[in-house]
């Protein structure tokens, strides 16, 4: 695995690794950068936003895709709020492709996609609710995410699969906030299709400001 | 990470499962959904009707309905778009999840057949008749931004605003205004990823049926779409007709048309505690 390297001058705000199947969250400060790293490969990473001193704005990849008029994130992407405004701007990249039109996974869904016998399986859903009621967010905040690593091409015709995953371990996509926004992590336990090649693994999240000038 | 003998067991173990799954559920042939009702088809008795509104071209509106009560919209110009919110009467914090809706059913496009789902599995709308098939899910609906960039300074209304306002008048609030559904939008995703806009997809006259699976509260914002290339701002209005539609029955279109489907109209049935009828 290679270890992408932070420029030697950052300000390291914070280093951690989240371990698989697990919820994490951080406030990020304007001007800082976020890196999530997919350590292991083939991890997807579901992730919101919502901005710091008012938490009904919130992440929007409706309004984020139409903005781009394109239906992948990528490097260049602006990270869209429900009220139009830039939360984050995506900088770094190098994986090349993460979706945000196929949301969470949830004990619900699950019993409709996999079967009424997988209802009981952890889900990133369960990981948002817990993580978000410690900021005084329930469901009704819970919006479709943005989901890193995560492959879901849509063709002309409007199939929509999740398929493989193509990240590689130590692929990473970097944002810098354009605003202070909360940031929450549901590093994805699905185990019912290839989006974490079935094993889900660690990933590492480091938030660094950059050097002045 | 290299997996130890013991977790590459439980891979193998969960791929395997994956494949009896995707066995289970295309193994059950999904039925062929069928063509666009004709626009001149799917007449609705006057015995049925419950009620008719036009609601004015960049206008909200919004309604509650019971199970089995359904909602035509009509696009009598043709260059109208209706964008939906709803939410389960009985607890709003159960509500339209357009992600869930396309990732279960394995399809961005929605039509005659398909189903829109909750976040908690389970069906809110069959669309039981559909003219046009043109609709989007990934796009969203125009805020007063969008507007100003496209029309520029001239008074126009918003999607946006027209959620808050129409989640206010069901009690609910901003905090409630999730992404949205928008019919008659003719949004494709082209090879590279680009959204293409084909207003041939649409014509005056085009109607959906939505069919409530659940008690709902909905909301309809009747605005230009954010991706229509036109750039005077000059919103149609268009006409509902809630009527009272034949329940889904065991053999119905919607509730049969995939084993996903099948297993969200459970969940309906699971949500009253009685069996599916």
């Amino acid at each position: 695995m290679t270890k992408p390297s932070i420029p030697a001058n950052a300000g390291i705000v914070l280093d951690c690794a989240i371990a698989a199947t697990t919820p994490w969250s951080a406030i990020l400060r304007k001007g800082q950068t976020i890196r999530i790293v997919d350590s292991h490969g083939q991890q997807a990473v579901d992730t919101l936003f919502y901005r710091a001193d008012d938490l009904q704005e919130r992440y929007s990849g409706q309004d984020t895709l139409r903005a781009q008029s394109s239906a992948y994130i990528s490097t260049g992407s602006e990270i869209i709020s429900n009220e139009g405004r830039v939360m984050l701007r995506v900088v770094a990249d190098t994986c090349g492709l993460h979706d945000t039109s196929a949301g969470a996974c949830s004990c619900e869904s699950n019993t409709v996609r996999f079967g009424h016998a997988t209802k009981y399986l952890h889900a990133c859903r369960e990981n948002f609710l817990i993580e978000a009621a410690r900021y005084g967010l329930s469901k009704r905040d819970i919006v479709p995410n943005l989901n890193f690593f995560m492959n879901v091409p849509i063709d002309p015709t409007g199939n929509f699969t999740v398929v493989d995953g193509v990240s590689k371990p130590g692929d990473y996509v970097e944002l810098v906030a354009e605003m202070d926004v909360l940031c929450l992590i549901s590093n994805c336990p699905q185990i019912n299709n290839p989006c974490n090649g079935f094993f889900p693994t660690p990933i590492q999240v480091v938030i660094y400001q950059a050097a002045e000038g | 990470m290299i997996p130890t003998t013991e977790q590459r067991a439980e891979i193998e173990a969960n791929k395997k499962r994956y494949e009896e799954l995707k066995a289970a559920g295309q193994g059950q042939a999904p039925r062929a959904l069928p063509p666009p009702t004709a626009r001149d088809g799917a007449p609705i008795a006057e015995s049925a009707v419950l009620a008719r509104e036009t609601i004015p071209g960049g206008w909200y509106w919004t309604t509650r309905l019971e199970r089995g009560d359904a909602l035509r919209i009509v696009n009598r110009s043709g260059n109208a778009c209706v964008s939906l919110l709803a939410w389960s009467s009985a607890d709003p914090s159960e509500r339209l999840n357009h992600a869930d809706t396309i990732k279960v059913q394995w399809a961005a496009s929605l039509r005659k057949g398909r189903v829109i789902l909750s976040d908690m599995g389970r069906v809110l709308f069959s669309i039981i008749e559909d003219t046009c098939g043109a609709h989007d899910t990934l796009a969203g609906g125009s805020n007063a931004a969008t507007n100003k960039a496209h029309y520029g300074n001239v008074a126009t209304r918003n999607t946006r605003d027209n959620f808050i306002l129409a989640a206010s008048k069901l009690g609910l609030d901003r905090r409630d205004v999730m992404p949205c559904i928008s019919f008659f939008a003719p949004v494709s995703v082209d090879a590279a990823g680009r959204f293409a806009w084909d207003a041939g997809r649409r014509s005056a006259g085009d109607f959906i049926d939505l069919r409530a699976e659940m008690d709902v509260l909905v909301a309809l914002s009747n605005c230009p779409h954010p991706l229509d290339p036109a750039t005077v701002y000059a919103p149609q209005p268009v006409d509902i007709i809630c009527h009272v539609a034949a329940p889904a029955g065991a053999d119905d279109l919607c509730r049969t048309a995939s084993a996903e489907a099948i297993r969200a109209f459970e969940n309906n049935a699971r949500l009253s505690n009685r069996v599916a009828r």
